[in-house]
């Protein structure tokens, strides 16, 4: 075996700098940490080492063993021994638990499977991992954690030198979770390399040998796990200027307009699976509040079961408006009851893609722009011309289909449609993901004009900085329930953070 | 100049469509063109045309109905019970058989879009019940004839307000008709040109527009004269251009119709705006089964029977139209217009094809050719076009 380089690796998406000059260095059998905020390039950069973008589309070179490498692909690497197991899993529900493990790498002799061999292999790879599964059972009649464990068998099922584990244990409980931790440290012990990507910090400081910390592209530094707290590794994390990313408001703050009451919410298909806790919160006129949280906390959950229930079943609780309970059955009805949900998920949840700027504005106040039978288009027309010079939309016309914008333009149609809906409430999840920085400038102007107009903003980021630049008060999130509520004073990355440790 | 490069596939499309009823023309000798030959063209593909505009509005919300063939067949059983054998009037037998329609799309539209059965699975259920009840319903084979008036409402004429005044002379009222159509679209033109500078929208420059509505009243006129040298308008075509006139504008300009629209090109999205999905897809369904229905009755009345050996494969005729006319198999796009061009080229092929003495089993080949190629097109000039509006 041997060490593992990655030497100034620089990744452009467009003019996206996305991995500006990245060092990297996985001594050989030991446990590599990489952590980082969302955003910060982590899972871009496993990406390249393991040839999912290929050699020539990023800059910088590989080294493994001392040799350069230049990796074509998946399949490239995986020769290699360096193995991936990705965030989402890549398991095929409906097959088993050994076709699963040896899928792409049967166990076949002129195309002919040999079934015994299989099935003898997956119960040495089991028994390995530790799962005490049935080779024959299905991967959709097996929980998450298991799962993570037949990824990890397929991964030993190839020649593994290097094992990357992007979050690996973000959907697992504890128990699960220990005994993932567990088995890599097993895997240590016959040589094997690992790289884990981690937003928990306790289990980075539990088996990690040294710690990488990476910050908008860069690595910022690089020391081992000695005489090392979570304060320590938040500090890399975070530090930097955020004084000047956000624009000032000044907004005088009225009485509480919107306001949650013990809101429970279960998993549409898992019955008896509780997704948001008995969770109590408020909003005042032009206010500006933030929720923040690890991704899995149930943020968009809450969100979309306001939204007229667009998400959950079981759903208990009163939504308080004015001083005035409301029973939302639809989303129609949350709509009209002045409330807008802006989707974190813009091209799967929130534009129709093949119409025109124009018609995507209108879609959520058609009612409006009725008159007698027909839709006013000349209207509709004028409407979005309106909010295309307002929010700046770069586009040619307003006929221009939305599929031809970029994430930041499609992202100002989005909320050009909310805002044509005219709501008092606005919930907007994730409103400047995968937009440019200029982009998302603007975007926050618009929510201070909100705020201004004493509109009720709910704004739910990944990106600590930006929850605590934009909001005047921050409420933290942790598997479905609320862990905590901090001023605008209080909040601080580290503060947030040990919202949902301590929790 | 946006107008013309949205509207390019319609454009071509209608090129087309010209281009083979020239080449017909030729190829048979001028007999293509002949009014009968015309009129014929009409009567022949009417209820092709009800079901394509139906299947246009099923196709954009992404979706397929499997069943309008056995419906169609089922409608005009019924019909042929309620009336031959029954001898209702047809005041009430019409409606009947269209509630019925309507009550067998809502059957589907039901599984589909509140129980979340696959469309597909759902209308090919469908197909075969509503086969089979046909069956049923003619138990004792097929039942002939219906009354005149019901006959001539599918295969009759729009009588000559002169009277009859015996061969060789022209049909005076299908030339009125005509005549006033251009004058109502030349009206309407004109008035959404102004209305349209006064909003400051764009508009055709007015060479464009006076080209267009030359070629649109030439074409009108034209039919009118054939119409007026053979045996008048076909009663049929009134129905379906009123059908044509109430679906354009349900699609383009009504609430339902972005609805519609939304509904196919992005479900979540249309849901997460406040649009009622399900209920815009069962509406769609029952609505192609209140078609489905008609056609089944101006199919039954242009035969002058209700046969249980009614043509299969109908509704496939139907889906193939609404894609010749542009319509996107993941939804959320076409327009009626499209069905009917599409319709239209599809039985001008056949027609032309049969003058030619080319059997039926050349003509299902050279429609199957047309549809792929008619697809292949589209996808490749949307990515053009996708391409140069790129910013």
């Amino acid at each position: 075996m041997g060490t593992l380089e990655m030497k100034s690796i620089t990744k452009r998406f467009d003019r996206v700098l996305a991995l500006n000059g990245v060092n990297l260095t996985a001594a050989d059998g030991k446990i590599l940490a990489v952590v980082g905020e969302n955003g910060a390039g982590k899972s871009t950069l496993m990406k390249i080492l393991s040839g999912v973008y290929p050699h020539g589309e990023y800059e910088g070179e590989i080294f493994y063993k001392g040799e350069a490498c230049r990796f074509r692909d998946i399949k490239d690497s995986e020769k290699r021994g360096i193995v991936i197991i990705h965030q989402e899993l890549a398991l095929i529900p409906y097959l088993s638990i050994s076709e699963n493990i040896f899928l792409g790498n049967e166990q076949a002799k002129n195309g002919v499977i040999n079934w015994h061999l299989t099935y003898q292999k997956t119960a040495e790879l089991l028994e390995k991992v530790g799962l005490k599964e049935n080779p024959h059972t299905l991967v959709e009649n097996i929980g998450v954690g298991k799962q993570q464990l037949v990824e990890i068998a397929k991964a030993l099922s190839k020649r593994v030198e290097v094992l990357v584990l992007d979050e690996p244990t973000a959907a697992l409980n504890d128990i699960e979770s220990e005994n993932l931790l567990t088995l890599l440290l097993e895997l240590k012990k016959e040589g094997i390399t690992s790289i884990l990507i981690s937003h928990k910090l306790n289990e980075v400081l539990k088996i990690s040998d040294q710690i990488t910390i990476l910050r908008d592209g860069k690595t910022v530094e690089s020391f081992p796990n000695e005489n090392v707290d979570e304060n320590r590794i938040i500090r890399g994390m975070v530090g930097r200027d955020i004084l000047d990313r956000f624009p000032a408001r000044d907004v005088e703050q009225g009485e509480v307009m919107f306001e949650v009451k013990d809101w429970t919410v279960y998993h549409p298909e898992i019955a008896d699976k509780k997704v948001i806790d008995n969770i109590n919160f408020h909003v005042k006129k032009g206010e500006v509040v933030g929720i923040a949280g690890l991704m899995g906390a149930g943020r968009t959950e809450l969100a979309m079961s306001l939204f007229g229930g667009a998400y959950g079943s079981k759903i208990t609780g009163t939504i308080i408006k004015d001083g005035k309970t409301l029973m939302l059955k639809s989303i129609s009805q949350a709509i009209e009851n002045g409330i807008a949900y802006l989707t974190e998920d813009r091209k799967q949840y929130g534009l129709l893609l093949d119409e025109t700027i124009c018609r995507n504005i209108s879609l959520a106040n058609l009612k409006s722009l009725n008159t007698g039978l027909a839709v006013d288009e000349f209207k509709e027309k004028r409407v979005a011309e309106d909010y295309r010079g307002k929010v700046d939309i770069r586009s040619r016309d307003v006929q221009q289909h939305v599929k031809n914008l970029s994430g930041g333009n499609q992202q100002k149609v989005v909320l050009s449609k909310w805002l044509f809906a005219d709501p008092e409430t606005l919930i907007l999840d994730e409103p400047t993901r995968g937009v440019d920085v200029g982009a998302k400038y603007e975007i926050y102007l618009i929510i201070n004009e909100l705020a201004k107009q004493g509109k009720c903003v709910i704004v739910i980021s990944s990106e600590l900085p930006e929850v605590i630049g934009l909001s005047d008060r921050i409420y933290v999130m942790n598997e479905g329930k609320m862990v905590g509520e901090l001023s605008k004073e209080e909040a601080t990355q580290e503060a947030i953070m040990e919202c949902i440790m301590n929790h | 100049m946006s107008i013309i490069r949205n509207n390019i596939r319609q454009f071509g499309m209608i090129i087309a469509l010209v281009a083979v009823a020239i080449l017909f023309q030729i190829l048979t000798n001028g007999i293509f063109f002949r009014p009968a030959n015309i009129a014929n063209l009409i009567t022949q593909n009417g209820y092709i045309l009800i079901l394509a505009i139906g299947m246009m509005l099923v196709i954009i919300t992404g979706r397929i109905d499997l069943s309008v063939g056995s419906l169609l067949a089922f409608a005009s059983a019924l019909s042929g019970v309620l009336i031959i054998n029954m001898g209702w009037p047809l005041w009430v037998a019409i409606p009947a058989v269209l509630a019925m329609g309507g009550l067998s799309g809502a059957w589907n539209g039901y599984w589909i879009a509140y129980k979340n059965i696959p469309f597909f699975v759902v209308t090919l259920a469908g197909m075969l019940v509503f086969r089979g009840l046909t069956m049923l319903t003619l138990e004792d084979g097929t039942l002939t004839p219906f009354p005149d008036l019901f006959h001539t409402m599918s295969a009759g004429f729009i009588p000559n307000i002169l009277g009859n005044t015996g061969p060789g002379s022209y049909n005076i009222t299908a030339i009125l008709i005509c005549l006033a159509v251009s004058l109502i679209l030349i009206y309407m033109e004109f008035r959404n040109r102004k209305v349209s500078i006064e909003y400051g929208a764009e508009i055709l420059p007015m060479p464009f527009l006076i080209a267009k509505l030359v070629l649109l009243v030439g074409a009108i006129n034209l039919f009118g004269y054939w119409f007026a040298a053979a045996r008048g308008m076909p009663n049929i075509l009134l129905l379906l251009a009123a059908l044509i006139v109430i679906y354009s504008f349900i699609t383009n300009k009504t609430v339902m119709g972005r609805h519609i629209y939304a509904t196919g090109g992005n479900p979540k999205a249309a849901e997460l705006s406040g649009i009622k999905v399900k209920r815009v897809v069962f509406w769609v369904y029952v609505n192609m089964g209140v078609l489905a229905a008609l056609a089944g009755m101006v199919f039954a009345a242009r035969l002058n029977a209700a046969t249980p050996r009614a043509e299969a494969g109908f509704e496939l005729q139907a889906i193939a139209a609404a894609f010749i006319g542009g319509a996107s198999p993941m939804g959320g796009i076409g327009k009626i217009t499209g069905a009917i061009i599409g319709a239209m080229l599809m039985g001008v092929l056949n027609n032309g094809l049969g003058h030619l003495g080319i059997g039926a089993d050349i003509q299902l080949a050279v429609t199957g050719l047309v549809l792929l190629i008619a697809v292949t097109f589209d996808v490749y000039t949307k990515t053009k076009v996708s391409k140069t509006e790129k910013t």
